[in-house]
């Protein structure tokens, strides 16, 4: 077998990528994490972003946006249990300019710390869909 | 005629109750349909997440979360029983509630008590005119299992575990294996068992040996272990309400579907009956005719 380790993307909605990369990467909470075969086991939270997944013998990388969620990694295998996850090829850009304007506007006159926490929480995951929506583009264009 | 009229009306009350399980097992049949499709969607979450425990157990965590030690001495367990809320659905709250039963026998005879958390309403009937100690519940969920609904009374027991009042909790369901059955089925959720079976029946292991290896936390293990630990009782009872769900809506369809097929049986005998009377009396008549006539 060439040097590759499964990669699990799972959210409750649905199973969204399963199958082998050579690479993947992650958005972790401290920070992208590069992830090769043989990585010693990790366990972390990963934080609204792109996971980008690079397929052995293609040019094309395949990528999948998540909410947030656990990252597991043994050395075989890659497991991410996302709270939401969508393939690129989903997203709307255009939903998430404007989510991105709501959650700005709702921090603009915040009221409650609660709203307030909510809304950052907006704000960084349409800034996330936007940001996997740009490089999204950058590798398909 | 007298008998004929009574045969009559009883053709007609079969014939209104067919019409009412007719149409309770058309809106199960589509019901069904959603339940299942939401049942699988989730599957593969759960199963990884299972793999992911039974990693985690395998591991020499630095911080022993209390979900991984197992208690030497079990006093108290704790038992989450998820049943339908409605009835007319085959044998399926007859069978897992069987199955609690059993198992509340075995506990009784270890001098183990029990506390449990019924979620759906039949259960909770059930569990209460047992004599068994409903800690907590959960009914009238509807049609799709609201999650933020379960998580109360599922979190009052697992503090009770937390605080040493309980040493074991299990969960009891109905899985759902295909339309035509569904099987109860019971399991241990805390402390994290060594194995599990999948939806599909199989038993799991952990695929990686016993050692001396850790993982490398970012951020840190207590913050990271704590929040999959609740990642992991909640896709479990999430998880388990929609297999009970889906169960639930098929085996109403089944059970529904038999009923409707019932009645048409039975309308068809009472018809042929009906028939024949008639054709008796009609006889009977013509042969009186009959008879006068020759007498004249």
């Amino acid at each position: 077998m060439a040097n590759t380790i499964h990669v699990d993307v799972v959210s409750v909605e649905e199973q969204i990528y399963s199958g082998d990369a050579e690479f993947v990467v992650l958005p972790g909470v401290e920070g992208e994490l590069g992830i090769y075969p043989r990585h010693t086991p990790l366990f972390t939270q990963i934080k609204p972003g792109a996971v980008r997944i690079k397929l052995p013998d293609r040019e094309q990388e395949e990528f999948v946006y998540v909410q947030g969620g656990f990252l597991e990694v043994q050395p075989t295998r890659v497991t991410v249990l996302a709270d939401t996850a969508i393939r690129a090829h989903d997203l709307d850009e255009a939903k998430a300019i404007e989510a991105k304007k709501r959650a700005e506007e709702a921090l603009a006159n915040k009221d409650t710390a609660e709203n307030l926490a909510a809304a950052q929480a907006e704000l960084s995951a349409a800034l996330a869909q936007i940001e996997a929506i740009r490089k999204f583009r950058h590798r398909a264009g | 005629m007298a008998g004929s009229k009574e045969i009559r009306n009883k053709i007609k009350s079969v014939q209104s109750t067919r019409k009412i399980t007719k149409a309770m097992e058309m809106v199960a049949a589509s019901k069904m349909k959603k339940a299942q499709d939401r049942m699988r969607a989730s599957r593969p979450y759960v199963q990884r997440l299972f793999e992911i425990m039974l990693h985690i157990q395998k591991a020499n965590t630095e911080y022993r979360h209390p979900f991984l030690v197992q208690r030497e001495q079990v006093k108290r367990v704790g038992a989450i029983v998820i049943t339908t809320d409605k009835g007319l659905c085959g044998g399926l709250n007859t069978n897992i509630l069987r199955m609690v039963l059993n198992a509340h026998r075995d506990w009784k005879a270890k001098g183990v008590e029990v506390d449990y958390v019924a979620i759906g309403g039949r259960g909770l009937g059930f569990l209460q005119r047992m004599g068994g100690n409903v800690v907590a519940s959960a009914v009238g969920l509807g049609d799709r299992p609201h999650l933020d609904r379960m998580v109360g009374p599922v979190k009052s027991l697992i503090d009770q575990y937390v605080n040493g009042n309980v040493d074991e909790v299990y969960v009891f369901f109905t899985n759902f294996v295909n339309t035509m059955r569904q099987e109860p089925r019971q399991g241990r959720i805390i402390p994290i068992p060594r194995q599990f079976r999948t939806a599909s029946g199989e038993v799991r292991k952990a695929d990686i040996g016993e050692g001396s290896w850790d993982y490398i936390y970012e951020p840190d293990a207590q913050v990271l272990l704590d929040g999959i630990m609740l990642r992991y009782l909640e896709a479990i009872v999430y998880q388990a309400a929609n297999e009970n769900m889906a169960s639930e809506q098929s085996a109403r369809m089944v059970a529904m579907k038999a009923a409707s097929d019932n009645a048409g049986k039975i309308i068809n005998e009472l018809q042929l009956i009906y028939n024949k009377t008639r054709q008796a009396a009609i006889t009977k008549e013509l042969s009186e005719i009959v008879e006068r006539a020759a007498a004249v």
